[in-house]
């Protein structure tokens, strides 16, 4: 098994996804969830873990039959692969994590359009086999799971001074100094904790960043320069 | 390791079996001679299509069928959680069964005379199941389902909390539509059947954020001491409607934005979910359609005589 992870290609399916090719920072995808489930880290660490697993297996799955798939009922093949899995995830919380299930809501079902499911599916497991697809699931799992614990971290400690519900700091409406600030607890404030997030990614690793499409032209004649 | 042996011969049993088989047979000459052909090939295609749908489908329906009990099992306790929260009575930490079983009693309730019916067992019936069996619901007139329930169980079952012998919360089971889904909960009512304790619901898909904040412990909050009937110093335009002396047509109602506490008739507003007028409307709805006539309103005009509710 120690030769298989060490293999050249596991590894680097499985480790580049966490920052060099982050799906949420570098391709942003999984940007819905993202924003959804991390006002608490509980459901963000559930959430990891569903999406992870789903990728993973969803991936090895479509792997092992992609040399028979149809290309005109491609997407629907990984669709169907995907769905069921989701459904069995589901279900699996339900009976094992009722009260998480609950929380999480619509967005277990919504693993199912999740673009990184999708996009490692379409993107890798269609042209490699079932092991290396596998890991690479993994890895993109793992690079999600990473920047929700990051964002939920943020998010649960600033706006409820908690931490996976255990107190981190004193709240003043029970006598302690923090005052909880009440828009990392709504969705927008995920967006600007991620948006941090990928800035500092591409400050530190300026080859992330895209390169400009275009240039505003100056405009050479006119007034409009002197303002 | 026995079983592991037991596996095994199951399986060479079962691989006999099979090769004596004229469809298994048949079944795989054309597996293979389907997986040899050009995989664009509307055989091929169609063959995938279906062998690749009874595989999800067995996976899905296994997962479904096994898990089914430990669900279940899940659902009830939630549920029973939900009623000791509603009535206050929730402690962290504490067993749930047992809570359950000392503190809360269940009773039926015939919603046309607003009696209770002893001859059934409270433990085993389900007010959910019986709104769907046609035996036991009626079909709600389209005038007065203002619900969106279309049908209701003949029979409810309410939940008591007694203290030495008085009751001390009435818990009624509500349900209506709101933006996405209908919502399920209870509603706590003190003993004068007017006075809101707490309100819950354990069953909702609205909106998480908007709607779906009718969870949120902070609004329900706000409900504690609102009145759901009007009083009769404040006439309602159809009083006399409803067979109680005293109590007017249900009043209470969300409004949009948030309650003036100084205002009168604020006993009978909560605060709107902001951003969710569509679920709002609908809790406003449910509340008043399970207080009216059709649902609680005679068994609460006989649990305030003085005579108490007949058996």
């Amino acid at each position: 098994m120690s030769a298989v992870l060490l293999n050249d290609e596991t590894k680097k399916v499985l480790i580049t996804p966490l920052v060099n090719d982050n799906p949420i920072t570098l391709q942003v995808l999984g940007i819905c969830s993202a924003l959804a489930v991390t006002s608490q880290m509980s459901t963000s660490l559930i959430m990891a873990l569903a999406l992870t697993l789903v990728t993973a297996f969803s991936s090895a799955a479509i792997s092992a039959i992609r040399n028979h798939i149809p290309s005109s009922i491609r997407i629907i093949v990984q669709m169907t692969i995907i769905a069921s899995l989701v459904i069995v995830v589901d279900q699996l919380l339900k009976a094992f994590a009722y009260d998480v299930s609950k929380q999480l809501s619509v967005f277990v079902g919504l693993i199912i359009t999740n673009c990184i499911v999708m996009g490692r599916a379409e993107g890798y497991a269609m042209k490699n086999p079932p092991l290396e697809s596998f890991m690479d699931g993994i890895g993109n799992g793992l690079g999600y799971s990473l920047i929700l614990i990051i964002v939920a971290f943020f998010r649960e400690t600033l706006g409820s001074g908690k931490l996976l519900g255990i107190e981190v700091f004193k709240l003043t409406k029970d006598g302690g100094w923090y005052d909880p600030n009440g828009l990392m607890l709504l969705p927008p404030s995920a967006f600007f904790i991620i948006g941090l997030i990928i800035w500092s990614v591409r400050q530190w690793k300026p080859e992330q960043a895209e390169k400009v499409e275009f240039k505003i032209m100056s405009i050479s004649h006119g007034e409009g320069g002197h303002h | 390791m026995l079983k592991c042996e037991q596996l095994k011969i199951y399986q060479d049993k079962i691989c006999v079996a099979l090769d004596k088989c004229e469809h298994y047979q048949k079944f795989k000459v054309y597996k293979d001679k389907v997986l040899a052909l050009g995989n664009d090939s509307l055989e091929k295609t169609i063959a995938i299509a279906v062998a690749l749908c009874l595989v999800c489908a067995v996976l899905v329906s296994f997962s479904a069928v096994a898990l089914k009990s430990l669900q279940v099992h899940n659902k009830e306790l939630d549920m029973k959680k939900n009623i000791l929260d509603v009535a206050g009575l929730l402690q962290e930490g504490s067993d749930i069964d047992s809570a359950f079983a000392e503190k809360i009693e269940a009773k039926i309730v015939n919603l046309e005379t607003g009696d209770y019916v002893e001859d059934m067992n409270a433990a085993e019936y389900d007010q959910r199941k019986a709104a769907k069996d046609p035996a036991l619901s009626v079909a709600i007139p389209k005038d007065k389902d203002i619900a969106h329930i279309r049908v209701k169980a003949k029979f409810a079952k309410v939940f008591l909390v007694k203290e030495s012998g008085a009751i001390k919360s009435i818990i009624l089971p509500v349900n209506g539509y709101g933006l996405w889904s209908t919502l399920y909960g209870f509603l706590s009512l003190d003993a004068d059947g007017q006075t809101v304790q707490s309100i819950n619901f354990y069953d909702q898909q609205e909106t998480p954020g908007l709607g779906g904040e009718v969870v949120n412990p902070k609004w329900r909050e706000l409900w504690k001491g609102k009145k759901v009937y009007a009083e009769t110093d404040q006439p309602s335009a159809e009083k006399g409607l409803i067979e109680s002396a005293e109590m007017g047509e249900p009043a209470l109602s969300l409004i949009k934005g948030v309650v003036d506490n100084t205002k009168p008739g604020s006993q009978y507003q909560v605060d709107g979910l902001a951003g969710a007028s569509l679920t709002s409307t609908g809790v406003t709805n449910l509340v008043r359609y399970w207080m009216s006539n059709e649902g609680f309103a005679p068994y609460l005009a006989k649990v305030r005589t003085v005579k108490g509710v007949k058996s």
